[in-house]
């Protein structure tokens, strides 16, 4: 719950800026969608996939759960090779954060949910590695419906950052 | 520790867990979902304000999806204590961001043009 917060504050912060751009550029000059349904996408597969893997922790099948974790890991990377790409672009045309206050709030939110699935992927890593070497014990399984937990609750995020900044700016 | 594993089986035995049908069957909503989201705007076959309250809309749905196939939230007996907390969590987070987006936009309006 905490997490929420954090990120229902973000949002406020980012709804109440989103008109101070400061004679900047705004989102609809800046978002190329097309590149936005993409991460969607990673990020959707990747829930789906972790669910996969919660499914075969529960049926006991570590192979099968270390091998689905490996696949999360993989769109959930390259979900953030997104992201770093399109900052680095938006920060490259010069619509860096110290632009406008608009521009300030969109990169910590998108920033905020960005460093939250990077620390979910390191935790997936750790993760790995304990199941790979303890196997599913009872520890395993609880720390592994946690990460279950966050990971789907990124996604959430992600589909609220998707339609409040995104589609709502491109308006 | 012991206390740990126990609370871990424990929590195990009776919570659901889903299937793969139910993780399809919301991955292909999910899907629907998020095209419709981005063809609104893409296509731009509605404007103004339908297409905001479209886009809305799409979101709390596929949010509602995410939820019930993904998170495995219900309306069970065993399920009502985390609806329960989850409502309320709803309903404190509507408060602080309709709150604040409500006092800020009366500042902002009241403010002396510079």
């Amino acid at each position: 719950m905490s997490d929420l917060l954090i990120f229902s504050v973000l949002f406020a912060t980012f709804a109440v800026l989103s008109g101070a751009t400061a004679g900047g550029p705004h989102g609809s000059e800046l978002f190329d969608l097309s590149f936005v349904l993409t991460e969607t996408m990673l990020l959707l597969v990747s829930s789906v996939t972790f669910g996969m893997a919660m499914l075969a922790l529960h049926a006991g099948q570590r192979g099968k759960v270390l091998a689905w974790m490996a696949v999360t890991f993989l769109f959930g990377a390259g979900f953030i090779g997104m992201e770093i790409y399109e900052f680095h672009h938006l920060i490259a045309e010069g619509a860096g954060p110290q632009r406008s206050a608009y521009l300030s709030a969109f990169f910590t939110l998108v920033g905020t949910h960005g460093l939250h699935v990077t620390s979910g992927l390191i935790w997936m890593a750790v993760m790995m590695h304990m199941i790979s070497r303890h196997g599913l014990d009872p520890i395993v399984r609880r720390r592994m419906a946690c990460l279950s937990l966050f990971w789907h609750f990124l996604d959430l995020v992600w589909i609220c950052v998707f339609t409040f900044v995104y589609l709502m700016g491109a308006l | 520790m012991a206390q740990h594993s126990s609370t871990a089986e424990g929590h195990d035995s009776h919570a659901s867990h889903g299937s793969v049908k139910s993780y399809l069957v919301g991955f292909v909503l999910c899907i629907v979902l998020t095209a419709m989201s981005f063809g609104v705007v893409m296509t731009g076959a509605v404007t103004g304000f339908a297409a905001v309250a479209a886009i809305v809309v799409l979101c709390v749905l596929q949010l509602l999806v995410q939820l019930v196939f993904f998170l495995h939230m219900g309306t069970s007996p065993e399920q009502r204590e985390n609806l329960s907390s989850f409502v309320f969590t709803v309903l404190i987070i509507a408060i602080i961001v309709g709150g604040s987006a409500w006092v800020l936009h009366n500042m902002n309006a009241n403010m002396m043009p510079m």
